[in-house]
Parts: structure tokens; sequence; C-alpha cells
């Protein structure tokens, strides 16, 4: 017996087609779909806060939509993802009438909450947790008053039961990203959730396709040797009772499925690679054992796990002020100069109209600005990209700032160009507070449809 | 005639991506010998000086032999990451190719480190 689960969305934000198209080609028993970046939760949290039947990927359900012909050819086939975002009740509804609307009405949809601290968070400081942050060691009393959102990274257990217990598909809050992958492994085998070893096979699968087209040859360096990456395969994991598994893709797609592809996304957002702490285990990818099985196929097998921890890890965000970036165009003789000269205008400009930001930033793109200070500027550049950046806890610094590209198309250097897409938007920054909580103050919710 | 310099990227390939305001970078042998080469030369503080200009706080370097890796942690490196940074590259992920960049001092045995040697 194997268990096929294929990744059809990395981020919000992935490409529509991709699921519609991994799910009809590839044999799949599960298909998971991951939207949740580790600030989408803040801009959910506000979008619930203005309509409290918002706050879900919106994507997922023109995902859903299209998928509906493919769930009616595959009865089988069960969904997976973390969609639900801060609202899994209201996006499991919405994708309910999706579902009966398109004949699907026998298919039980599940839920998986418990992951929102923030109606819980006054109660939890109160009871001594500190949420210091990891990073720092700061306690989250000092920004309390400024937190948008707080969740915990749940694990597979909760979407586990949902599947148990008849779901054919699954909408959870904030999970960890392989445990969308773990949780179809650990109840199609009936694996135990101290098998250590089982836990970490599905957790290093699970890391290794949540990214989606990034372990079939997106990124990967030696992209020069990779046919048609415009129609790139999304990952397949197949996983055997055995405790070993395969990294492939569906056939006749572009991309590539090799020992390179694979290393490099496993390593990826890793830092110590012998101790990769989810909420189901610590995951050992020093232990694996890969091999390429087949063309585009990587076989990996030897994982060993420890024990997880008694905590979940907690993502907070709160609020930081707000942001703008903005771009013109340079086009040389002396476009670096040029563009210099522009970047200081535009700040000298904010000064004298009284407005000093608390940070800033002057970006000349083609002049090795993506890697500042690092990789040596070619010396005469044809043409340049200007970008410069503000951040200040005052909204109306920003505002303002933003206003001060476009005199520049008449007031700056020759050569100057590229003002078409108007102002630049002002967003509000939410920072990032990482932290830790203790596994039994936090209660996964489960609820399947009868 | 063999260069006296080649850039990593001879005998490497690897991926860069963000936690928070720190970055991780993985550089992958092509070969076991190009492997022993960077255990030996791409120490945590080669690194953390290649890097000095965007300001690591602190380097750590782990070790994948498994999969012919080393992985660099970078902290404190992304100017605020994903959320608050005012660089075009808020999240790291350019830094691998930053890295595989770098000329080191041509290794005699380059010929065993280079992309399908044996």
């Amino acid at each position: 017996m194997v268990v096929r689960i294929g990744n059809g969305c990395g981020f919000w934000g992935d490409n529509l087609d991709a699921p519609v198209l991994l799910a009809r080609d590839g044999r799949l028993d599960f298909l998971t779909l991951e939207y949740l970046a580790e600030l989408t939760m803040s801009i959910l949290a506000l979008q619930k806060q203005r309509d409290p039947q918002a706050g879900y990927a919106t994507d997922f359900l023109d995902v859903l939509q299209r998928l509906a012909p493919t769930l009616r050819d595959q009865p089988n086939l069960k969904v997976i993802t973390n969609a639900g975002g801060m609202n899994p009740a209201d996006c499991a509804a919405k994708a309910r009438a999706i579902l009966d609307k398109e004949g699907l009405q026998t298919r039980k949809i599940a839920t998986v909450a418990g992951d929102d601290l923030l109606p819980r968070l006054d109660a939890l400081l109160a009871g001594g947790e500190t949420l210091q942050n990891l990073d720092t060691g700061a306690p989250l009393a000092t920004v309390r008053n400024r937190v948008v959102s707080a969740n915990a990274y749940l694990g597979a257990r909760p979407i586990a039961d949902a599947l148990v217990r008849g779901a054919s598909i699954v909408i959870t809050g904030r999970v960890a990203d392989a445990s969308l992958t773990v949780a179809p492994a650990m109840q199609s085998f009936g694996w135990k959730w101290d098998d250590w070893d089982r836990l970490c096979t599905a957790s290093v699968a699970g890391h290794i396709i949540e990214c989606g087209a990034q372990a079939t040859g997106g990124l990967w360096c030696n992209w020069k040797d990779e046919p048609d990456l415009a129609n790139v395969g999304y990952p397949i994991a197949e996983i055997d009772a055995g405790g070993s598994f395969t990294i492939s893709k569906p056939p006749s797609t572009g991309g590539a499925v090799n020992f390179e592809t694979v290393s490099e996304q496993l390593l990826y957002e890793v830092g110590d690679p012998a101790a990769y702490l989810t909420p189901d285990v610590i995951a050992d990818f020093t232990s694996v054992k890969m091999t390429q099985a087949g063309r585009d196929v990587v076989r990996i097998d030897g994982a060993r796990g420890k024990p997880a921890t008694g905590t979940y890890k907690v993502s907070i965000a709160y609020r930081d002020g707000f942001m703008a970036s903005g771009t013109l165009v340079l086009l040389g003789p002396d476009a670096v100069a040029k563009a210099q000269l522009c970047g200081q205008m535009i700040l000298q400009r904010l000064e004298r109209a009284g407005v000093k930001p608390e940070r800033s930033n002057v970006e000349i793109l083609g002049a090795g600005a993506v890697v500042p200070g690092v990789i040596a500027a070619p010396t005469e550049p044809p043409e340049v990209v200007l970008r410069v950046s503000v951040h200040d806890a005052r909204k109306a610094a920003v505002e303002r700032f933003s206003k001060e590209f476009a005199p520049l198309v008449t007031s700056g250097t020759p050569g100057v160009t590229g003002y078409t897409t108007g102002r630049p938007p002002v967003r509000e920054v939410f920072a990032y507070w990482p932290a830790l909580i203790a596994k039994e103050l936090v209660q996964a919710e489960v609820h399947v449809e009868s | 005639m063999s260069e006296a310099f080649i850039p990593l990227s001879t005998i490497a390939h690897g991926r860069s991506g963000d936690k928070g305001n720190h970055a991780n970078i993985a550089v992958i042998a092509y070969t076991a010998a190009g492997f022993a080469w960077l255990r030996e030369h791409l120490t945590a503080e080669a690194v953390s000086q290649y890097f000095a200009p965007l300001g690591p706080s602190k380097v750590v370097r782990y070790e994948a032999a498994n999969l012919l890796a080393v992985n660099f942690m970078l902290y404190d490196v992304l100017a605020g990451g994903a959320s608050r940074s005012l660089r075009i590259d808020t999240q790291g992920k350019t830094l691998a190719l930053a890295l595989l960049r770098i000329r080191v001092a041509t290794p005699p045995d380059v010929d065993r480190m280079r992309r399908g040697a044996r």
C-alpha cells in the first residue's frame, strides 16, 4: 500500500491552475494546498475585524470551483488546506455552497481551529505566560496593545482526526505546513503518534512538497538544464507503509525532480538540519538517504525522528507603523549618479516639508543593490531602477512621501521614466513576534459535518 | 592551464530563505571531494566576512553530510525581514546566489569537484 499526496499550492498567490492539473494527472489520494506565510494571518485578522465573515484565503474558493469536475471524477480524492486562516468556519460555509452547487453534496467538510490565541491573550498573560520573543527575549507585554494576531502552529493530529471521522475536505487555521502532509500519512497507515521515525518520514516529505514547484525545478540553480518550466509539474510524495517515500511529479510536465532540486528544497528555510522542529516531531534531515530512482523520481528513506517538544510555536503580529516603496527608471549616461541625485531629492523635499521618516532606504537596482555591498556594481550600467522606501509610525508622513515621486518626472534629471503606476501604495506594517507556548494550553477544535 | 580562482558555483549549488529577520543559506557540493573542500574552507567566519556589509550579528554553520551540504544561519541579516525590511530582497532569496559567486582559490583537485565529476 502507498499513499500519494500532492501539494498544488505553495503560498497565497501561487498559480491557480496548478492544483487542478496536479489533481487531474497526479493519481492522488490527497491534495494539499498551503496558503499561509508568516505574516498572512495578520492581514486576515484585520479583514475579519472589518467583516466578521472574512479572514480566510479567498483564492481557495476559486481553486475549489475549478477542482469540482476532478472531484466528481475522483470520489476518493481528499483535499487538505490551511486556507481557513483566521476564519475556517466561514471558509467552510462558502466551500459547502460550491460543493452543493457542483453536485458534491455527499463530500463532508471538516474544520480545524483552536490555533487563534488572540481572544485568550490577556488571560494567558495574566496566567503567567510571557510569550517572550524567541529572538530578543522581550516579554509580549511590551507590545501587547499593538497585537493584531497570535496563532499557535498546530500539528497533524486534529487533521488526522477529521479524516478518521470521514472528512473529504479539511480546512484549517494555522497549522505547521508539513503537518498538512503528515496527517494523511499517519491516518492512512495507522501509525502511532509516538512513532518518531514515521513522523519524521512524513515531515520530511511534507517539508519537501510544501512550497510546491520549489521541489520540482522552481528556483533550481541549474535551471538551464530544465525543460519547460512554464509547465512545471507540482510535487507528489508517494509514501509507503515501510516508512520511505518518493518525490515525483505528474507525467508529461515540465521541471525536474533530481538530487539537486530535492536537496535544495530539503534545506530551504532550515536552521539546524539535524533538529528541524515541528509540532509533530523533531526531524533529523541528516538521517535521510536520497537516491535517484528513475527519471524525475527521487527515493528517500532512513528518516529518524526524536520526540516532539512540549511547546507549539506561536506567530504573533503587531502594528509597527507604515511603509511605502516607489520606483523610477533612469536611462544613462550617468544613470547611477542621476538615480542617486533623484533619490536624495525625494528625501530632501520630504525634509523640507517637515517630514523626516524614521527609516529610509535608497536602492539603485542594476548597480549592485540587491545584495548591497556584497556584489560589485558594474561601473556604468545603461539604465537603472531607483527604488526609495520609508518607514514611519505616522501614516501622514508616509503618504506625503508617496507624493514625491511624480514631481521628478519634470524636475529631476534627464532620463527619468517609468512613472506609470501612480503613487506608491502606503501599507501598514505588521512586525513579526515569534514565541512558544506549552502544548497543554492550546486545544485544537475539530468540527466535521454530520 | 587552470584559473587561479573560481566561483564557488563551480563546485556547489544552493538555496536561501528567511526565518523572521534571519536567513539560511544551504550550499550543496556536487561531489564528495567538493563537500570535503566546503567543510574545510567555507567556514562560518568566511561567510560572516563576505556578508559583513549586511551586518549579520552571528553566523552558525551546520553540516548535512548525507546531502553533501553545509548550511549557514545568518542572524539579523535581513534589515527587518519580510514584514519591515526596506530592501528589495526582504526575504534573503538571493543570498545563496550571492554566496555562490564568492571567488575561491582553485582547489588542486577541482576536476573531481565539478558537476558530473566522479
